[in-house]
């Protein structure tokens, strides 16, 4: 089996992807898309320290857990952040978040 | 003792990796979002694919069947309906690509530098729990959880119907 390490570099990589992403984007649904990435690397790393590091077989099915709840919850995320680029979409025909500037002082 | 890792499985490691991280990159460059969210799909497909490498089926299944199959059909979606043809000629990024990138190249050496410095003590044997032990932990020790993550979708999904609703259809 894959070691731990490489997982690890792999979710790293996914994360400052993300981030790169949602600090250039302009359109907030490019935006959302880098968000749904940083949320895979973090359920991947925690599928994966689950499967390497566990101190007792009780605990085995922690991490398998608490990515399928973060999938859940970026579902979740996902589904009432697109209903609101639906929303800006619809008053100011535009989801470029650069031109969405109607709550700046 | 686990064994360590075959020739065959580095290779279906290295090009998954590849398909994740090549398809990623894509995802945040591509200048036509359409395009973006089908290089997001190869991208989940990849994790997919790495949740398998780890021994988690049940996980890559859920991962499959949950973005691909929902988010990201979401996202096509709002695209055909919010972006406009002449739109995906438009420069998509703004002007802080170069300091973005200084950025997460530091946040990602940093990263790196961290993790592989760190002493890990993985496991003597690895015993990757099957699909009756999740579902059984599932319905017993997470069960709060469980209900309160079902909870938060309805809500969800429920608000999400109501922001995408046109006002004046309100009769």
């Amino acid at each position: 089996m894959i070691p731990l390490a490489p997982f690890l570099v792999v979710s790293a990589a996914l994360v400052a992807i993300g981030v790169f992403g949602a600090l250039t984007r302009r359109s907030a649904l490019g935006i959302l898309m880098s968000i749904e990435l940083i949320i895979n690397a973090a359920a991947l790393n925690l599928v994966a320290f689950s499967q390497h590091i566990r101190t007792s077989d009780a605990e085995s099915t922690a991490g398998q857990m608490f990515a399928l709840f973060a999938m859940a919850i970026a579902a979740a995320a996902a589904a009432v952040g697109l209903s609101i680029v639906i929303c800006i979409y619809r008053n100011s025909k535009t989801v470029n978040v650069d031109k969405i500037d109607l709550m700046r002082w | 003792m686990t064994e360590p890792a075959s020739l065959l499985a580095w290779i279906a490691f290295v090009c998954l990796v590849a398909v994740t991280v090549g398809s990623a990159v894509l995802v945040v460059t591509l200048r036509n979002l359409f395009h973006a969210v089908l290089a997001l799909i190869a991208s989940l497909l990849g994790v997919a694919g790495l949740y398998l490498m780890l021994l988690a089926e049940f996980v890559a299944a859920i991962h499959v069947l949950i973005y691909v199959g929902a988010v990201a059909t979401l996202f096509l979606f709002v695209i055909m309906l919010t972006v406009r043809i002449d739109d995906a000629a438009l420069r998509q990024s703004n002007r802080q690509v170069i300091p973005a990138i200084a950025l997460c190249g530091a946040g990602l050496a940093l990263l790196l530098a961290a993790l592989l410095a760190a002493p890990w003590t993985p496991v003597e044997e690895i015993r990757p729990p099957g699909v009756q032990q999740i579902g059984h932990d599932m319905l017993t020790t997470y069960l709060l959880p469980f209900e309160v993550v079902s909870l938060l979708l309805l809500v969800a999904l429920v608000g999400a119907v109501t922001l995408a609703r046109r006002e004046d259809q309100r009769t």
